[in-house]
């Protein structure tokens, strides 16, 4: 008798055991929900100020950018990692609604990619971090050529990234602080245009 | 003495248990007309290196050893396919954005210069699976092509 409450108590055991490790732990597959919509209920709300609104989203954007870039130019791993992910949120919360068609489908797309880049970030080592970075930017550099921009930005350029490919991104300052190769060779580059 | 027998029949007792917990296998009998092979010409030795190296964790068909279907490995597998759906199907490539499309051939072409694809555990199975010199350069090379002719 003894014996088999003690099968069953260890039955249970395990059962308990395995539905706690079990891989089924719940929506882990539904793709990650855009976060558009929660966070601009008011811009949705209040159409005046829609225009505006957009533009604040730009700027958000190019604000998290730019503080990601600062932490690469640091090569700052942790750091740049945090700052993907809050990247991505923002980039999330772009609210295009107020947009031609075109310019939407436009900026949809240059969203999903970019999203997808700062999730990378979020989760990479320094070198992938880079990579991501470079295409991010040019990403950044396309909404930015239909979304247009209150303050000036510099489209600056290092030829010797990636064994000499060259790689572009954006900064409020004229001044170089390359974020490709940080210490060694900050100040490799060039401003290769001005967005205003 | 008393204890390790415990720990081993439960041990036993959670490996039968586990078998009872369902699997999705991801498995599909068409290709779809987005498929990466149905939209851009592919040469038939590269289709044939993709379908081996990348198809069962990149697409919605894998091909499933018989060990994946007992737990826990199933359960593991799963994951990992989930994973590597989420980051890349070719099955869906027609609906990539060219600008995702692209973003999607550079990760390619550096994950397979840097050795990080096909993943180890998977090839340490699936010897077939491994990539050689030469195939790297074949893939790397037509994937380049590829994503020059997008931009």
């Amino acid at each position: 008798m003894k014996t088999v409450k003690r099968t069953i108590g260890t039955m249970a055991l395990a059962a308990i055991m395995v539905l706690t490790v079990s891989c089924k732990d719940g929506n882990k597959n539904e793709p990650a929900a855009p976060m558009s919509n929660e966070m601009h209920q008011e811009s949705m709300d209040d159409k005046d100020n829609m225009a505006m609104n957009d533009n604040q989203d730009a700027k958000a954007v190019l604000q998290d950018y730019f503080k990601l870039k600062d932490a690469l130019v640091e090569t700052n791993n942790d750091k740049a990692k945090q700052l993907g992910a809050t990247l991505a949120s923002t980039l999330g919360s772009f609210d295009a609604s107020s947009y031609s068609d075109n310019e939407q489908q436009e900026l949809k797309d240059i969203l999903e990619d970019a999203i997808e880049h700062a999730e990378h970030i979020s989760e990479s080592d320094m070198a992938h971090q880079r990579e991501h970075f470079k295409i991010l930017s040019k990403d950044v550099t396309d909404m930015v050529a239909i979304t247009g921009t209150e303050m000036k930005i510099y489209e600056q350029f290092c030829p010797m990234y990636k064994n000499n490919e060259g790689g572009a991104w954006l900064s409020m300052n004229e001044e170089i602080r390359n974020p490709y190769f940080g210490d060694k060779m900050l100040k490799c580059g060039k401003v290769q245009r001005e967005i205003n | 003495m008393k204890f390790i027998k415990i720990i081993a029949w439960l041990a036993l007792v959670a490996l039968i248990v586990i078998q009872f917990f369902p699997i999705t296998l991801n498995e599909s009998d068409t290709v779809p007309q987005s498929d990466f092979m149905v939209e851009n010409q592919v040469p038939a030795t590269i289709k044939n290196r993709l379908q081996v190296s990348c198809y069962d964790c990149h697409s919605n068909n894998t091909d499933y050893p018989w060990y994946s279907k007992i737990q826990p490995a199933a359960c593991y597998l799963e994951d990992h396919i989930q994973e590597g759906k989420d980051e890349l199907n070719f099955n869906e490539w027609a609906e990539y954005s060219d600008r995702r499309k692209n973003s999607k051939l550079r990760s390619i072409i550096s994950q397979i210069e840097e050795d990080k694809m096909p993943l180890d555990s998977y090839t340490l199975i699936h010897k077939d699976a491994i990539l050689s010199d030469e195939d790297k350069r074949v893939i790397i090379d037509y994937m380049t092509a590829l994503k020059d002719s997008l931009e």
